[in-house]
């Protein structure tokens, strides 16, 4: 077969459309996972925190995170009897290491755990001038280490305070929701360590999740509704003084 | 209607508003990655890049798999809801290639008051107990086995 010039000129853009799609690449990371079909979230229950820590050591030994930096972390709260408003709350270390026992008697006393809501409009990416932070498809708040220039503009929008400045990348790091993990079908490693099963990770594109039973029959709630971030962080029995 | 005089001008004025246009096209291409705009406003590789991290924690399931004697006997007990890795540590490597690292024992002394040492700020129903107070000065599995924690040495829990 011949191919004359007219010919060839015609096959030009066809030819350069395939070598778009070949330097494209694969849309999904693994045929298993479509990132379409998730839209991830996670459950807390704070009736079930025990405080022990075991979420904060499984997320830095899954995710290398530096010593004194916390991806994910517990708050003791202690709520006195007439100043609900002004919680004292306590966070040794993060809560890796537990807590001793607290020396304030009566009031209200409980843990919460804390990390990246994962928020739906979150502040973060708005504030990036770079689109090094970004929503994936399937509902998780990532940031590009490649692409950060380390500017700290989120890490100060963040309301929750889960994002920090990585002392070695140079870049801003915070919880990915276990991306790594999600995406081969595990569940987060602070959830697979939490002992009381306070932490489940979410699906909410899953009819047959067993959040959405959850969410119907508990009376749950976001940190800081008042900000409208679409927080997908969903405490069950959060108090009012948890800020 | 007077021929237009000195265009040569004009033209060469658009030759370098093309040329311009041109190294612009060509820088733009240079410098954004492929995959910037594939999801999204960002880099689409940085997903991939990101889920490529190996993973610590195997996961229950895959422990299950091996070891479905330990999981029966955790599954009927009050530590039901404790995943294996939880006490025993990241063992993913050792799922993968069960020679190659061996769970090392949890030194119980340390291993259940992580969980149940007595604190204020606590779930009033959680089982909480003093070092040591408990059990004179005997470790916890004396009497209690961590994977079904009821009491083994005959008296009621």
């Amino acid at each position: 077969m011949t191919l004359n010039r007219r010919q060839i000129l015609l096959l030009l853009p066809a030819a350069a459309v395939a070598w778009e799609y070949v330097l494209a690449g694969n849309p999904d990371e693994s045929p298993d996972y479509k990132m379409s079909e998730h839209w991830w979230g996670m459950l807390i229950d704070i009736s079930k925190c025990i405080g022990c820590g075991s979420c904060v050591r499984a997320c830095a030994m899954e995710n290398d995170v530096p010593e004194g930096y916390f991806r994910t972390w517990v708050e003791r709260y202690h709520v006195s009897d007439w100043h609900i408003e002004t919680p004292e709350v306590d966070s040794p270390n993060g809560g890796k290491d537990g807590f001793p026992q607290g020396k304030t008697e009566g009031g209200k006393n409980f843990f919460v755990p804390k990390m990246c809501n994962h928020c739906v409009d979150s502040p973060c990416s708005q504030v990036c001038p770079v689109g090094a932070t970004f929503h994936t498809p399937d509902g998780v708040v990532l940031v590009d280490y490649d692409y950060c220039l380390g500017c700290r503009y989120c890490i100060q929008a963040c309301p929750y305070g889960c994002r920090f400045f990585h002392p070695k990348k140079h870049t801003a790091d915070k919880c990915t929701l276990c991306y790594h993990r999600i995406t081969k079908g595990l569940t987060t490693a602070c959830c697979e360590a939490c002992p009381t099963a306070a932490r489940q990770l979410a699906d909410l594109k899953n009819p047959n999740d067993p959040i959405h039973e959850f969410l119907k029959t508990h009376m749950v709630q976001v940190l800081k509704p008042h900000l409208a971030t679409g927080s997908k962080l969903f405490y069950n029995s959060l108090d009012g003084s948890v800020r | 209607m007077a021929e237009f005089k000195d265009s040569a001008h004009l033209i060469r004025l658009a030759g370098v508003f093309l040329l311009g246009l041109v190294l612009f096209l060509v820088l733009r291409s240079a410098t954004i990655p492929r995959s910037f705009g594939r999801y999204g406003p960002f880099r689409g590789d940085a997903l991939a890049e990101i889920s490529a991290r190996p993973v610590a924690f195997a996961g229950h399931e895959a422990c299950e798999n091996c070891h479905p004697d330990e999981a029966a006997l955790k599954a009927s007990g009050a530590h039901k809801t404790v995943n294996c890795e939880s006490c025993h540590g990241p063992l993913a490597k050792h799922a993968d290639d069960p020679g190659a690292v061996q769970p090392v024992l949890p030194d119980v002394a340390k291993l259940c008051l992580r969980c149940h040492s007595k604190n204020m700020a606590k779930p009033k129903g959680f089982p909480q107990t003093e070092a040591r107070s408990d059990s004179g000065s005997k470790p916890c599995d004396a009497c209690h086995k961590p994977h079904s924690p009821g009491m083994q040495a005959g008296d009621k829990k």
